[in-house]
């Protein structure tokens, strides 16, 4: 049976006699614990504002015709030269069309798929913007907008007008930043653009898009998917890319891979887009916890070397308290409470520290042309960092104040009091 | 038998130190102490007494023979249970004052009773104020233990020696450290405890005038009992 309470009691009287070594362990502790949720919690934000630019508007699956040469080329296919060995020479990519062969039906088969969050239809167009003598190259995305709202936070990168007020223009065009910028317009101006075949249409700016990616605003701009089909003169069905958001980023992979088999389309996925990015979310979180386990390391090192300069100076005392009756794993508690509410303390206070620097942190101001939507530095406050950020302290005093505890458990007291 | 009212006893104890060389240091000690008795060892320095008393004691585990207490084989116990042993039936008083120097005199008084835990804190600290009361220190509860004198902190660890009402205690030269007057208070506050509430007490000393005055003396030589 153990007697918490004297314990306790003796713990406590060493600690706050021992007040000086009492606060530095336990600052090295708090030390450890508030650069683990200062660093976590900006880290961690910061792949979460990275994820949000990058993931969010991102398709999860890409589908669209691919213009690339026959493999089996005709000459292959002519039994008379089946075993020769054939040359051909300068081989022309056949003659097809961009657009998705079949796209409203796959459209309609996609948009019933339980795994499919939603799946939208692009036409992608290039086109020149005019601006008085000068004509700018680039494209004119042709978008179901609400869906793109829906699906990739598209509201966010609108930086002036609403998507609802493409949705009811008839020519409407939400105007690429850079493109605005360049040709000195702004909402409510007219922009003319020309098609390849040479085709000129006017269009009413009735919004500013920017991604904060400088080639895509130099060059994009959005609008309606039938007004990019009239412009082409493209029927309904005309269609280019089909872009599927799923319920499970995991299961993409496997999807492209039937997708393309299935209906004949290319198909890439948000993996093989993002693998890199991955990396980078790796790398911030391995320094997050390396910096984090050594200053914990250190503090609890710091630990050690107090409890064991206690134990040295208290011998005296272990074994006045064997002699009248505690025993050697009571003696072993009082040590290991000294490390315990070290710990806690230490633990309590960096959690403190760290959700104040995070405060601190997520204050500054941080704008930037790249990321519209981001006015102070990303903080990610969850719970769970700072129920790991605890556990962190207790375990490493844990472990700290074990060794040196055991070693006061087995001190022979006969030993002490003969002062040998 | 007329055995049933020892409240020690030793049969053949022998112990050896290995290091730093083979050592016969007790040689088949073969004693007892009666309920009431109040019994004092003396021998040459190096004798063996010290040694002797540790493992009467129960903090010294490492010897042969079987120990004894109210009749009760205690030899071969776990370090757990000597602990509780030592905590309820034995009171010890040192030489050196062995006081927590942190804690009050009261606190020190009270530890082995909250380690015990068998009355309420209230009832500890009553009992905690008598027992200072009895050795005239009622004074000096509430002071640091580190802040009195050595004849006052000798009386404190008698006192704590006696919270549990042990069933003996034992000294290891209680008065070797005192002066004259703090030592013949020492004796007679034995001598009361024997006489008052029939405690049974076993003393290491060296003092001549001391032994004399006990009921018994037991006498060491190099590590044998040559005289009971
Ligand atoms: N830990 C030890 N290791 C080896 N020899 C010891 C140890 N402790 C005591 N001794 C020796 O045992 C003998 C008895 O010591 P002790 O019991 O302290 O004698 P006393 O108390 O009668 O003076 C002495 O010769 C002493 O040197
Ligand atoms: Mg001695």
């Amino acid at each position: 049976m153990t007697n918490w309470s004297v314990i306790l009691n003796i713990a406590k009287t060493h600690l706050i006699t021992k007040m000086k070594s009492t606060v530095t362990a336990s600052l090295g502790v708090t030390f450890g614990i508030g650069a683990y949720i200062t660093l976590v919690s900006f880290m961690t934000g910061l792949n979460e504002m990275l994820d949000d630019l990058v993931l969010n508007q991102t398709p999860h699956i890409h589908l669209y015709s691919e213009i690339e040469p026959t493999l089996n080329q005709p000459v292959s296919r002519y039994q008379a030269y089946e075993d020769a060995f054939n040359i051909v020479h300068s081989v022309k990519p056949k003659l097809s069309q961009t657009k998705i062969h079949n796209a409203l039906p796959i459209l309609n088969y996609l948009n019933t798929d339980e795994n499919v969050l939603g799946a939208t239809p692009e036409l992608r167009a290039q086109i020149f913007y005019l601006s008085g003598s000068l004509e700018l190259g680039g494209n004119l995305v042709g978008v179901d907008i609400m869906e793109s709202v829906r699906l990739y936070n598209m509201r966010d990168y609108i930086v002036e007008g609403t998507p609802e007020a493409l949705k009811n223009t008839e020519n409407g065009i939400l105007l690429g930043a850079g493109l605005a910028n360049k040709m000195s317009l702004s909402i409510g101006d007219r922009v003319q653009i020309s098609t390849v075949k040479g085709d000129i249409f006017p269009l009413k700016i009735v919004g500013i898009y920017q991604s904060g990616i400088a080639e895509i605003d130099d060059i994009q701009s959005f609008a309606n998917l039938n007004t990019v089909q009239r412009i082409l003169g493209e029927p309904q069905n005309y269609i280019t890319d089909i872009n599927i958001k799923l319920y499970n980023l995991q299961s993409a992979p496997t999807m492209a891979r039937s997708l393309e088999k299935q209906f004949a389309v290319k198909a890439t996925d948000i993996n093989e887009a993002n693998a890199q990015f991955e990396t980078g979310s790796n790398i911030r979180n391995l320094i997050t916890y390396a910096v984090s386990i050594t200053l914990l390391i250190v503090a609890g090192f710091g630990i050690y070397n107090i409890l064991n300069m206690l134990i040295y100076e208290k011998m005296k005392d272990i074994a006045i308290l064997r002699a009248t009756g505690f025993s050697g794993k009571d003696v072993q508690l009082v040590f290991m409470s000294q490390a315990m509410i070290i710990g806690a303390v230490g633990g309590i206070f960096g959690l403190i520290i760290g959700y104040g620097l995070s405060r601190l942190i997520d204050n500054i101001a941080f704008e930037t042309q790249a990321l519209p939507t981001i006015t102070t530095y990303p903080i990610n406050y969850n719970l769970g960092y700072y129920l790991i950020g605890i556990t962190f302290a207790l375990v490493s005093t844990f472990i700290a104040g074990y060794l040196p505890s055991n070693k006061a458990k087995h001190i022979d007291p006969v030993r002490i009091i003969r002062g040998t | 038998m007329e055995g049933d009212n020892f409240v020690l006893e030793t049969k053949n104890i022998n112990k050896y130190f290995r290091k730093p060389v083979d050592f016969h240091v007790l040689k088949d000690i073969s004693i007892s102490i009666k309920k009431g008795e109040f019994a004092s060892i003396m021998g040459k320095s190096g004798s063996g007494k010290s040694t002797l008393l540790y493992i009467l004691s129960t903090m010294d585990r490492d010897y042969t023979g079987a120990l004894y207490l109210n009749n009760e084989l205690v030899t071969g116990k776990s370090q757990k249970e000597l602990s509780r042993i030592r905590n309820k039936h034995i009171g010890f008083v040192f030489q050196f004052h062995y006081l927590l120097s942190e804690f009050s005199v009261l606190e020190n008084v009270m530890l082995p009773a909250k380690k015990l835990a068998e009355k309420s804190y209230i009832q500890i600290k009553k009992d905690a104020l008598e027992k200072l009361e009895m050795l005239h220190i009622g004074h000096l509860a509430k002071q640091r233990a580190s802040r009195i004198s050595g004849g006052e902190k000798q009386r404190v660890a008698i006192a704590r020696a006696l919270i549990n009402n042990p069933t003996i205690l034992m000294g290891d030269e209680p008065t070797g450290n005192l002066d004259s007057h703090n030592s013949e208070n020492v004796f007679s506050i034995f001598k009361q405890l024997k006489e008052e509430v029939g405690l049974s007490l076993l003393v290491v000393t060296h003092d001549e005038d001391f032994a004399k005055r006990t009921d018994r003396i037991i006498q060491m030589e190099d590590g044998r009992i040559v005289k009971q």
